[in-house]
C-alpha cells in the first residue's frame, strides 16, 4: 500500500512534467536512429543492442539523482521518515515507477530498432528489451545512492559524466575488455556497466545459460547492493 | 504541579548543530492537551527543540520521552505529526495529490484528504499545482498534512510565518479545536501577539528557556502591558543576568562554542 503510494506519486510527478516523458520516450529512439544512420550495418549490430542497454542507464541515474536529491533538500524526505513510510517502501516505490518507464522506454526503443533501423538480433527481443530494463533499474539505484554525495542540482548531474563515460570506455564499448591492457581490464572487472555491456552483447548473439546469466546475476547484486547502500544515506535523524 | 503524566519530557538534553552547542542540559515538562507556544528570536534554538521532540535531531545526550515513548521511535509516527518550517510538499504535484499520497502512507481514506484540505481552506486549489500557489496558501499545505488522521501530538514550526491576520485567527481557531479535543500542540512563532492565543508560552534564548509560563503570568512577571514588551523585557533581564531564571553556567558570546572542552558520551 505505501509502497504503490510512493510509486504511484513519483509517477505522479513525472507525468505533471510531460516534457521530461517524451524526452524520455523519444530520445533513445533518436539516439538509436542517428547510430543506425552513421554506422555500416554490420557494425550497428554490435553497438544498437549496447545503446538499448545503456540509454536507459544513463537516464534513470540521472532522473533518480535529481529526484531524490531533491527529496533531501526540499524537506519531504525528512517528513516521509516520521510517517509510517519505511525506507525500503521508499527506495523500491523509486525502482517500481521508473522500472515501469522504463518497460515503456524498452517496448518502444527496441522495437524501433529492430523494425525501422533493421537492427539485427540473434538472440531474443524479450531478452535484450529486459536488459534495458534491469540497467534502467541498476541506475536507478545507483542515482539514488549517488544524490546522498551532492548537496547541489549541478554537483548531481556532473555525477553522470563522471560515472558514466569512464565505464563505457572500460566496459567494452569501444575495444572488447580482453583486449585492454591487463591493468585496465582488471579495473574493468568491478565497474557494473561492464557486465550490463557484457549481457546484452551476449543476450543479442544469441548465447543463453550461465554465461548470461552471470551478468545479469552480478547486476542484480550491484542493484540490490545499491539500494542497500542507499538505504543507509536516509537516516531518520540528522545532525 | 501538573495533573497528568507530561506530553513531552525533555532531561538533559545536549545537543551540538555543527560548531554550536544548541542545548546544553535542557530540561523540560510540557502538559498534555494545551497548545504550548515555542517563543524566542531566531536562532535560539525553536526549530532544534522541535526537532528533538519529533525524533529527527541526532542528539548529544539527554532523554526525550514524547507521549510516554522515547522521541521518534516507530509507535510514536502515527501519534506525532510535524510541520516544518520549510513547505515539505511536492512543489510538482497539486494539493490534493499531496494531500492524498501522505494521507495512504497512513492508511487513510481520501475523505481524509479531503477533510484536511477544506479545514485550512484550500478546498478550491486542490488541484492546483503547489508550484504555482502563493508562499501562504504552500505553508497550508504542508499544514493540512500535519492534520491528517488523529495525531495525540501536533508539532507545528512557525506555521504562521507570511500569512494575512484573517488566516493566521482561522488556523489558531483549527490549533484551539485541537487542544479542546484534547491534542497537544507545540507551536512556535515569533509573532509575539499570537502568544496570546496559547495556554503556555515557552520563551527561549541562546539555548536556554527563559521562561516557561502562562500568557496571563508573562504579562504579570514584566509588569508590561503587552506580550511583545514583556517577552523584550524578560530577555533584557535575562541578559543581564542570565542565572536568575535558569542555572546555566556561562554567558559566552553566541559565535564561539560555548563549550570547548565537550565531553563525549
Amino acid at each position: 500500500m505505501r509502497l504503490l503510494a510512493t510509486a504511484g506519486r513519483v509517477l505522479g510527478q513525472l507525468r505533471h512534467d510531460p516534457r521530461t516523458v517524451a524526452i524520455m520516450a523519444l530520445l533513445p529512439m533518436l539516439l538509436v536512429g542517428l547510430f543506425a544512420w552513421i554506422m555500416p550495418a554490420q557494425q550497428f549490430d554490435r553497438i544498437g543492442p549496447m545503446l538499448i542497454a545503456l540509454f536507459p542507464f544513463t537516464v534513470m541515474f540521472i532522473v533518480t539523482s535529481i529526484a531524490t536529491l531533491r527529496e533531501r533538500t526540499s524537506g519531504t524526505l525528512e517528513r516521509l521518515l516520521t510517517t509510517p513510510l519505511r525506507k525500503v517502501e521508499l527506495l523500491f516505490g523509486y525502482e517500481i515507477a521508473f522500472g515501469l518507464v522504463a518497460v515503456l522506454q524498452a517496448v518502444l526503443v527496441v522495437t524501433f530498432a529492430v523494425y525501422v533501423c533493421g537492427l539485427d538480433i540473434d538472440g531474443s527481443l524479450w531478452v535484450v528489451g529486459g536488459m534495458a530494463v534491469l540497467n534502467a533499474l541498476m541506475g536507478t539505484a545507483l542515482g539514488l545512492l549517488a544524490s546522498a554525495f551532492a548537496r547541489t542540482e549541478f554537483q548531481a548531474v556532473q555525477f553522470m559524466p563522471v560515472f558514466v563515460f569512464p565505464q563505457m570506455a572500460l566496459g567494452g564499448v569501444f575495444m572488447p575488455r580482453a583486449q585492454m591492457p591487463d591493468v585496465l581490464s582488471a579495473i574493468s572487472d568491478w565497474l557494473p556497466l561492464s557486465y550490463s555491456i557484457e549481457a546484452v552483447q551476449r543476450a543479442s548473439t544469441g548465447i543463453t545459460g550461465w554465461e548470461l546469466n552471470r551478468p545479469l546475476l552480478i547486476l542484480v547484486g550491484v542493484t540490490l547492493l545499491a539500494l542497500l547502500l542507499g538505504s543507509l544515506t536516509l537516516p531518520r535523524r540528522t545532525p | 504541579m501538573m495533573n497528568s503524566s507530561p506530553a513531552v519530557s525533555i532531561a538533559g538534553l545536549r545537543v551540538k548543530r555543527g560548531k554550536v552547542q544548541v542545548f546544553d542540559g535542557l530540561d523540560l515538562d510540557l502538559a498534555p492537551g494545551r497548545i504550548t507556544g515555542l517563543m524566542g528570536p531566531s536562532g535560539c534554538g525553536k526549530s532544534t527543540l522541535i526537532r528533538c521532540v519529533v525524533g529527527i535531531q541526532k542528539v548529544q545526550g539527554g532523554t526525550v520521552t514524547v507521549l510516554g515513548q522515547p522521541a521518534g521511535t516507530p509507535g510514536l509516527r502515527r501519534r506525532v505529526s510535524y510541520s516544518s518550517q520549510q513547505a515539505s510538499v511536492y512543489t510538482d504535484l497539486s494539493v490534493g495529490e499531496n494531500v492524498a499520497y501522505f494521507a495512504r502512507l497512513f492508511g487513510l481514506p481520501s475523505s481524509e484528504a479531503e477533510r484536511v484540505v477544506a479545514a485550512v481552506g484550500l478546498a478550491d486549489q486542490s488541484r492546483q499545482r503547489a508550484d504555482d500557489l502563493s508562499g501562504g496558501q504552500l505553508t497550508r499545505t504542508s499544514l493540512a498534512i500535519a492534520l491528517l488522521g488523529s495525531p495525540e501530538l501536533v508539532v507545528l514550526d512557525e506555521p504562521t510565518v507570511g500569512l494575512d491576520p484573517v488566516l493566521r485567527a482561522e488556523l489558531w481557531g483549527i490549533f484551539r479545536n485541537l487542544a479542546d479535543q484534547g491534542i497537544t500542540l507545540i507551536v512556535s512563532s515569533h509573532v509575539m501577539d499570537e502568544a496570546n492565543r496559547c495556554d503556555d508560552l515557552l520563551l527561549m534564548r541562546q539555548g536556554r528557556i527563559v521562561a516557561h509560563t502562562s500568557p496571563a503570568n508573562l504579562l504579570l512577571e514584566s509588569g508590561k502591558s503587552d506580550p511583545d514588551e514583556a517577552f523584550l523585557e524578560l530577555i533584557r533581564r535575562d541578559a543581564a543576568e542570565p542565572r536568575h531564571l535558569l542555572d546555566t553556567p556561562d554567558d559566552a558570546p553566541d559565535t564561539a562554542p560555548r563549550h570547548a572542552q565537550e565531553e563525549e558520551r
